[in-house]
């Protein structure tokens, strides 16, 4: 049993043929992570006892010839910020530090009736508000392939514990670009779903309009599984949209668009490794065209106001009376309150409730909030008249890989730069996928493709092949 | 725009955070800096266009005002987390000034 390269189907082929048992499968992961976790802080919270408990009534269910499910057995890791009832989650934070979740979390529910085994909650920036796991209270995740570098954010945990195989797959959250720049970050595939295509009910709320749950894995056959059972559930959540997903994908007639915006700025090498993929695809008589998204020079600018703007407001509701850090301080309700948020918060979040709550504030409210909500639209339709001529855009996911912990946490802005591919497709709302597609040295460089809104079926189509091209020819 | 100390106070104020003097400082610079980069939207002709708050396209999503009832064990993982309280009470200081 070679954790590395075991993918969820392979797993569960194993388990019905009985090559290994689920507890053989699950003690082989934990021991990964016995041995890993110190050095690479992924999981905050790790279940040994439940894992194994359930690992034993599955192989029960096995021996006496009963079916299961393809996610049976199948060990995940979820990212901190989604609830798992009765289960600590922190966020990350130093407030929710002994937050026990009241229920599970809408795609826990549905994971968890698929009998896949949750090993454990994986590390993120606080409230996921960061690009490389630094500003969590918990500690920086370090990059599996390079312990000096970060392995992105926020979703860092999950990135690192599918590459270091410590989890077959995992759940992560994605408002503007945290799957998808770790997944890259860290050599591993990173899909967020359209937004309204997952329940967000029991997902901690950072910017409503624009997060969005999604899983890591180390193929797209995997990423499909996984979405398959976790999206929908409408209910509880009301921005749930659960339109049917017709795929009318045909190889021979695509059209990829190659946007000029995603090449400038970019490392050199990075384009290169672009360039790479552009030139395997075109052999193989897919079409690739430049094109130009005007407006996209703006994505980051508009996600900036936008993003600070419903997190300041989502995150009032922490005020340490009900939940979260009580601080010894404060004599009146007013000081209480205000202690209580700035103790238990980390920088980066009050930065951004601050900001937040100033563009949001009477005076400026049209001058930052309203016309970065139209610009969103602006950007949005620079997209729909793009897909009018191309199927879907490519482009690097990130503009570099996976830098040095400690480079840029002291400069918000420098940070900030590192999500300006993967921004415009929650300002958007459509899905978009990250795939491993080269190296710079050790380093991975990750490439993203972006589909049309609702349309991941085409979307995992198409990666699909570009992922069999890259492993093909790239290696 | 530069963001002055009093500024990030005020807005602190109103977002009931309380900040240590270095904390101010840096935020002070940070958001200036911040809102120096966001400056480049301003010139965008945006008359025309309507603003975006969610991307769905849907519209009243309505659901039956019905009362559910929760799980003894959510209900308890509730009140776990609560930092002071006596019975099911939230205690919390005195709301009403003297």
């Amino acid at each position: 049993m070679d954790l590395t390269k075991l993918t969820i189907r392979q797993a569960h082929n194993s388990l019905l043929k009985k090559e290994f048992s689920t507890e053989e499968l699950i003690r082989g992961y934990l021991k990964r992570i016995k041995e890993l976790n110190e050095k690479l802080n992924v999981f905050l919270d790790v279940y040994e006892e439940k894992s194994l408990e359930q690992a034993r009534v599955i192989d029960k269910k096995i021996a006496q010839g009963g079916e299961i499910n393809l996610l049976e057995g199948i060990p995940l890791a979820i990212k901190d910020n989604i609830l798992v009832g009765g289960e600590k989650t922190t966020a990350g934070s130093k407030t929710l530090e002994n937050y026990l979740a009241f229920d599970d979390a809408v795609v826990v529910k549905k994971l968890k009736e698929e009998g896949a085994i949750i090993l454990g909650k994986t590390n993120l920036d606080e409230f996921a508000m960061g690009s490389s796991t630094e500003t969590s209270y918990f500690g920086p995740t370090r990059n599996p392939l390079d312990l000096e570098r970060v392995a992105g954010g926020s979703s860092g945990g999950s990135a690192a514990a599918v590459a270091a195989s410590m989890a077959l797959a995992s759940l992560g959250s994605d408002t503007g670009g945290s799957i998808r720049q770790p997944a890259s970050f860290c050599g591993v595939v990173g899909f967020k779903p359209s937004y309204g295509r997952v329940s967000r009910y029991g997902l901690i709320a950072m910017a409503s309009s624009l997060d969005q749950i999604g899983p890591l894995a180390k193929t797209v056959e995997d990423i499909e599984i996984i979405y398959q059972v976790i999206k929908g559930g409408k209910g509880k959540d009301s921005t749930v949209v659960e339109i049917e997903d017709k795929s009318s994908f045909n190889e021979e007639n695509i059209v990829i668009g190659l946007p000029e915006e995603f090449l400038k700025e970019t490392d050199k090498k990075v384009v290169e490794e672009i360039e790479k993929v552009v030139g395997l695809l075109e052999s193989k008589g897919i079409k690739v065209e430049r094109i130009s998204l005007p407006y996209l020079k703006y994505a980051l600018a508009c996600y900036h106001l936008i993003m600070p703007a419903e997190a300041s407001a989502n995150l009032s509701r922490y005020d340490g009376i009900r939940f979260g850090f009580n601080s010894s301080q404060g004599e009146t309700l007013w000081q209480k309150y205000a202690f209580n948020r700035g103790q238990g918060f980390g920088l980066e979040v009050k930065r951004r409730i601050i900001l937040g709550t100033f563009v949001l504030s009477s005076g400026y409210y049209d001058k930052y909030y309203l016309q970065a909500q139209k610009v969103r639209r602006l950007i949005a339709q620079d997209f729909s008249s793009a897909f009018k001529k191309v199927d879907f855009i490519l482009g690097p996911t990130t503009p570099t890989p996976a830098f040095k912990i400690g480079e840029k946490i002291s400069d918000p802005l420098t940070m900030y730069l590192s999500d300006i591919f993967t921004v415009p497709a929650n300002l958007a709302g459509l899905p978009a996928i990250s795939l491993p597609c080269g190296k710079i040295g050790n380093l991975p460089i990750g490439c993203q493709i972006i589909g049309k809104q609702f349309q991941e079926k085409e979307l995992l189509e198409i990666s699909k092949l570009i992922e069999k091209e890259i492993k093909e020819k790239i290696g | 725009m530069k963001f002055s100390l009093e500024k990030i106070e005020h807005f602190a104020r109103l977002a009931r955070i309380e900040l240590k003097e270095e904390e101010k400082k840096k935020f002070a610079q940070d958001i200036s800096s911040i809102l120096l980069y966001v400056e480049q939207l301003q010139k965008l002709d945006t008359k025309k266009i309507e603003p975006i708050a969610q991307i769905t396209g849907l519209k009243n999503v309505l659901r039956e005002d019905k009362v559910e009832e929760s799980r003894e064990e959510v209900k308890e993982n509730l009140f776990k987390n609560i930092p002071e309280r006596k019975d099911k009470f939230i205690k919390v200081k005195k709301v009403l000034e003297n």
